[in-house]
């Protein structure tokens, strides 16, 4: 109940003042920028992710160094660190006064930035199991069929690690659309140029415009619930091999 | 192609998993690599495939030097004991793989396909993907795609040890008519005596990584060159201070030439034999082999006193 | 050297990320010296934001905790119409953004919300209050302690309970003396997720909280807060407590994780 009533709430506000006023919110050109910016954001993070990530998990199950425990243990600080403090810990390094001269604070790389951070562990964890059940035959046999060891990752282990890393790249993208705590202090969230949509529903709430926050938040949900549809779809596809066994 | 393994070694730290280990495959041949469980007889196979590199010593392949060449280079189709199916492919995409590599023509790799499905008996399995077929129509489809590219030589580790009894036979079978027909240098892992007896031309038997004897089926079994040979192909049992295999137990009433007391514990009927399970005087348990028509001739009954002889030949003294 | 090539991209991602912004946070907070950062850690502002966070996290873990067993053993163990559904609500805070939760329970619990007026009447202050920071910290960190047990009550199956009902036990004590051990540690890195959840909060809180310094102001929104009154040694010190804490909970995370694959 705690979970279902404040949703209905939200969807019935946005229908307040009528779809007109809906409509008027959304299109306007604050709101329209908020989303574009955060729907790309998002799907860049959610790439990168996906392409880091899974190196990073290809190194904690294959390789092995001195410290690689730790550097396993380290992947997890996004889910243990405030929010707002990955924010700070960002500008404090790549923001004004900045000890190596890097200073992106204010730009939409900074939001970016800030979203691989709190997306990190993402791919990262949904991609580990599945490799390591690999079975490594497979890629064995595929050597001993003449497969160069870049068509073996290719053509073996990617395909199978794909649901994996599809996974992780759904929850990367929908913690990056909502995503707040780490924005907020880096970006300087300038109206179009670095404000995501996050901080512009909650402006619209401070300035009194709850029915314009919430149409905005209906939207943004609404894309989210589609993208991550998508991907859901797109990941039924790839593990058909395994159904009807 | 004919493969040569000359004072092959492989350490796994301390331990020695192949242990100087020769031996010459000749072309066309099918050969059997027997030994228990830990006689370093997978991971031969392995370095001969190339994926393992040995510590000391050569692998020659069609009198080339192989040792230091990729798995990928060698030509040689290697089956696996679990299969390593590529799951996420279908059966023919699966038998396809090693050609599509070789980005051979799409008409010729169809035909291909085609042949091979035939002669593994999955013509109808084409669209199917390796999670709905059974274990032994998976390990149909790991030699068809290992056949595909016309390797040169074909590997299998305990090709048919995931599966039942009964496929397990009539795979064995199965192979032996496929070399029949395709007669490619083939290597075959097996810690089953009767499989390699049964499949074989030649059998290599190991023991803690080294070769213990070499020869056809009926070499190893009639003339054993020691006693581990001698137990592993075939039963056999101590009576006095000899090894002697349960059909040559000679049983009578009465003593005569250098036969030994024992008695008799119990008396199983298998068919057309009968296993007579003794005890000598030490507590040594063995166990004799007669026909039907001795047993009768005999007599025998449990808890008898008897006077059990080695036959004249194939006996072997250590 | 191209073995190594994917280790150095990996770890080389991961400083410039991670890493280097971590370390940046302890310099920055000690740049100034010892004795700033002891006046921001003490101040009556500082001391209050914690507690405020603390309360509420007290109130949410221990909640949320219950819930999740609970929700946990209904869904594995039982069968019920809607079963589906519960499971994939469970999990919807996780998808959705703060804002949003936040923003919902503004309009549910304002002065012309849905209960709001009904609440308002009785004297019952939900809004820029502690009541409805803490039902939103409650609802943002629901999943965790569920998530962690479903998949391990699935895995032990019911063996167990079964065999000590037939030695004569009620479900009451088969409940506590045979299911709560058995995924005790379960519950543990639960906890722990929660925690760190309820401490880090912002968004959500942020909406309903009008943060109001000195009042409704949680740790995290006073990083925010010091930061935008250029009282940066205070926003870092704060920030480092959080961390500090952080560092803490990812240790006792790590060491209690559910063996599942980590080569």
């Amino acid at each position: 109940m705690i979970v279902v009533l404040p949703i209905a709430a939200l969807v019935w506000e946005s229908k307040k003042d009528g779809a007109h006023t809906f409509w008027q919110v959304v299109r306007s050109p604050e709101a329209t920028a908020a989303l574009k910016l955060t729907l790309v954001a998002a799907v860049i993070v959610a790439l990168v992710n996906a392409v880091f990530g899974t190196v990073i998990a290809w190194v904690l199950v294959r390789d092995d160094f001195h410290g690689k425990s730790l550097v396993n243990a380290v992947i997890d600080l996004p889910f243990a660190l405030p929010t707002i403090v990955a924010g700070l810990t960002l500008l404090s390094l790549y923001g004004p006064h900045s000890p190596i001269g890097v200073d992106v604070a204010f730009t939409r790389t900074a939001i970016v930035l800030a979203l691989c951070f709190v997306a990190l562990p993402f791919v990262v964890r949904t991609v580990q199991p599945v490799l390591h059940e690999l079975d490594r035959e497979m890629e064995e046999a595929a050597r001993s069929l003449g497969a160069s060891e870049v068509a073996v990752f290719g053509r073996i282990v990617l395909p199978n690690i794909l649901p994996g890393i599809l996974s992780g790249v759904a929850l990367a993208f929908a913690r990056a659309v909502g995503e707040i705590g780490a924005v907020v202090l880096i970006s300087g969230n300038l109206p179009y140029r670095t404000e995501v949509s996050s901080v512009f529903v909650m402006n619209r709430i401070e300035s009194g415009d709850s029915a314009g926050a919430a149409a905005v938040a209906v939207v943004l949900l609404v894309v989210s619930f589609a993208i991550l549809l998508g991907i859901g779809g797109l990941r039924f596809l790839v593990t058909r091999h395994e159904r009807h066994a | 192609m004919s493969i040569e393994i000359r004072n092959v070694t492989k350490r796994f730290g301390e331990y020695a998993a192949v242990d100087g280990f020769s031996l010459e495959v000749a072309s066309g041949s099918l050969t059997a690599l027997l030994g228990p469980s830990g006689s370093g007889k997978s991971t031969l196979l392995r370095i001969v495939a190339g994926l393992e590199t040995p510590d000391e010593g050569e692998v020659v392949l069609a009198g080339e030097l192989a040792t230091e060449l990729a798995p990928q280079k060698r030509g040689v189709g290697f089956v696996f004991q679990h299969y390593a199916a590529f799951k996420h492919m279908t059966v023919r995409d699966n038998v396809a793989f090693g050609l599509k590599i070789r980005k051979r023509p799409k008409d010729e790799i169809a035909a291909r396909v085609d042949e091979l499905l035939k002669l593994v008996g999955l013509q109808a399995y084409g669209a199917r993907y390796p999670a709905q077929l059974s274990g032994g129509q998976r390990q149909r489809m790991a030699l068809a795609r290992a056949l595909a590219p016309e390797p040169k030589v074909l590997l299998l580790d305990e090709p048919f040890g995931a599966l039942d009894a009964r496929v397990r036979a009539e795979l064995r079978d199965w192979l032996r008519r496929l070399h029949d027909e395709v007669h490619v240098t083939t290597v075959f892992v097996t810690h089953d005596q009767e499989e390699a007896m049964e499949v074989a031309d030649r059998v290599a038997v190991l023991n803690e990584g080294r070769l213990e004897q070499v020869g056809t089926p009926v070499e190893l079994y009639d003339t054993p060159t020691s006693e581990f040979v001698m137990r592993f192909v075939g039963d056999a049992h101590r009576l006095a201070d000899r090894l002697v295999r349960p059909h040559d137990i000679a049983l009578a009433r009465e003593p005569s030439g250098r036969a030994v007391e024992v008695e008799v514990e119990r008396i199983t009927l298998l068919g057309a034999d009968v296993r007579v399970d003794l005890v000598d005087g030490h507590g040594e348990r063995l166990v004799a082999r007669v026909p039907r028509e001795e047993l009768e001739e005999l007599g025998l009954e449990r808890g008898e006193i008897l006077w059990a002889q080695p036959a004249a030949e194939r006996v072997f003294v250590d | 050297m191209r073995r190594f090539a994917p280790r150095f991209v990996a770890l080389g991602y991961l400083t410039v990320i991670l890493l280097a912004p971590l370390a940046m946070v302890f310099w920055r907070t000690f740049e100034h010296g010892l004795s700033p950062f002891w006046h921001s850690l003490s101040s009556q502002e500082t001391l209050h934001a914690f507690q405020v966070t603390l309360m509420i996290t007290a109130i949410a873990v221990p909640l949320n905790t219950v819930f999740g067993v609970v929700v946990g053993l209904a869904i594995v163990r039982r069968r019920f119409p809607g079963k589906g559904l519960l499971n994939a609500f469970i999990d919807l805070p996780l998808a959705l953004s703060p804002v949003v939760v936040g923003l919902s329970l503004f309009l549910l619990y304002g002065r012309t919300g849905w209960f709001g007026s009904w609440l308002t009447r009785h004297g019952v202050q939900m809004l820029f209050a502690w009541p409805s920071m803490a039902l939103a910290t409650i609802f943002v960190s629901v999943p965790f302690v569920a998530r962690e047990v479903i998949p391990t009550l699935r895995e032990l199956g019911d063996e167990q309970e079964q065999a000590a009902s037939t030695l004569g036990a009620s479900p009451w004590q088969t409940f506590w003396r045979i299911t709560l051990p058995s995924i005790r540690w379960a519950v543990v890195y639960g906890v722990v997720l929660t925690t760190a959840r309820c401490l880090g909060e912002y968004g959500a809180v942020a909406i309903v909280s009008g943060r109001i310094v000195g009042k409704t102001e949680t740790a995290t929104l006073l990083v925010q807060d010091s930061y935008e009154r250029f009282d940066a040694t205070g926003a870092y010190t704060v920030g480092l407590v959080l961390a500090a804490i952080a560092v803490v909970v990812l240790v006792i995370m790590t060491l209690t994780k559910p063996k599942e694959s980590t080569a």
